[in-house]
């Protein structure tokens, strides 16, 4: 690691300064994805500012019918709530299936979201479940907050707060993990909702994004077999060492299915 | 340079760290506790998983100025002088290792594992320990020891 000057912010307003004073300072929550990075001198921050310990950042809230999850909530606190298991229960399961329970006990949603690696789970569920992300200068609709590989609309300086899921009718989320680092070969999050249906790719692609003929096909029937023969444009999917860009399509098409068989399921 | 104050095992340390000093060089080259190992320095094998504030973490991507203040359990805060934790015992008499370097990462996570989860199903117990790599024993003799782990701890085994 090169090195670097830790502080840890006061409150967010102190974190927004401190960001505003040193232009190649970087926010920092669990660290998960931060640290390798800065280990490998991939990165080379003046300086690291700790927000995971925020208030502003905390909590797990029900408040008029939608799910509110504060940014620095880790994702085994996620997986273990007891008001998401019961309001999401989709989105507890995709937190305890995130990386390793090592990660889960410190990555935070707010840095996963803020992040956008194209494989990772939780942008599947923001956007899947058409969320808002709050942050410390204003709301960005999951539509227009993810705009490809680990690129965002946050601006400089923006922090993400938290997250406001609207609590759908029903959810699932299928996920074929790379066996080694746990991220998401492909992963598929279906939700179902008063205005219609919702699926979000992760994984398969650039960064995630929604397969619109399949939630057209679900709005007809919300069945697996709706999914059978619907388009799905793969031109732009990954294609690495561990699966071409073929088999992630084919992925798709499977967790898609995985997740619909879930729906009905409690 | 940093100040912290961390409690380790026990015992309460005060040092100055750099900055972007790991939590796992902190434990084993500043306090000497060279139980903690470092396998890969990548976040993927878990042999150098610790416990801050009772929930595991794998230690070498940690920065030891994040634990300033908190309570780190390491794998030599686990026995009560001769005896050992029945976590360790179970490891020993299942024979839940061969080399044994991954084996201090291994029964961090397992106590980690049984604190969240009493009595783990084996599918449980394989998906709980998913962040620890074992190039030894194909991981046979260690979903044993867990499972006697539990059974200890629950008192029903001797």
């Amino acid at each position: 690691m090169y090195r670097f000057d830790y502080v840890k912010a006061k409150s967010l307003k102190d974190a927004g300064r401190l960001l505003a004073r040193h232009g190649e300072a970087k926010l920092m929550a669990g660290g998960m994805t931060l640290i390798p990075t800065l280990k490998q001198r991939l990165a080379r921050p003046s300086h690291l500012v700790d927000i995971a310990q925020l208030t502003e950042l905390q909590g797990i809230k029900l408040k008029a019918g939608k799910l509110e999850i504060g940014a620095a909530t880790r994702h085994h606190q996620v997986a273990a709530s007891a008001i998401v298991r019961k309001s999401i229960p989709a989105l507890a399961r995709l937190a305890g299936v995130i990386g390793d329970p090592q990660v889960r006990n410190r990555g935070t949603i707010g840095g996963s979201v803020a992040n956008n690696d194209p494989a990772a789970d939780y942008p599947a569920a923001v956007l899947g479940l058409g969320a808002t992300i709050v942050t410390s200068q204003r709301e960005i609709a999951a539509d227009d907050f993810f705009q490809g590989m680990f690129a965002t609309a946050l601006k400089d300086g923006e922090i993400v707060v938290r997250i406001v899921f609207p609590v759908p009718r029903r959810a699932a989320y299928s996920k074929f993990p790379h066996p080694a680092s746990g991220y998401a070969m492909t992963g598929v999050f279906v939700a179902q909702t008063a205005d219609g249906a919702r699926v979000a790719v992760t994984g398969a692609g650039p960064g995630v994004f929604r397969w619109k003929q399949a939630e057209a096909a679900l709005i007809r029937s919300a069945k697996p077999a709706a999914l059978e023969g619907v388009a799905l444009d793969a031109s732009d999917f990954n294609s690495d060492i561990h699966a071409d860009a073929e088999y992630r399509a084919n992925l798709v098409r499977v967790m898609a299915k995985r997740a619909v068989a879930k729906l009905g399921r409690k | 340079m940093a100040k912290i104050t961390i409690t380790v095992n026990g015992v309460k340390h005060t040092r100055k760290v750099e900055d972007r000093a790991l939590l796992a060089n902190f434990l084993r080259d500043d306090l000497g506790l060279t139980g903690t190992h470092v396998g890969c320095d990548t976040s993927q094998c878990g042999c150098c998983t610790v416990q801050i504030d009772g929930r595991s973490v794998k230690s070498c991507t940690v920065l030891a100025v994040q634990a300033d203040g908190s309570k780190v359990t390491t794998i030599e805060g686990l026995a009560k002088k001769d005896k050992l934790h029945p976590v360790q015992r179970a490891f020993a008499e299942c024979h839940g290792l061969q080399c044994g370097f991954c084996t201090p990462g291994m029964i961090m996570a397992t106590v980690g594992l049984l604190k969240d989860n009493p009595n783990p199903t084996e599918d449980e117990i394989i998906h709980g320990l998913e962040g620890n790599l074992c190039r030894c024993t194909g991981y046979i003799n260690i979903v044993k020891a867990v499972k006697k782990s539990a059974k200890l701890m629950r008192g029903k085994a001797r």
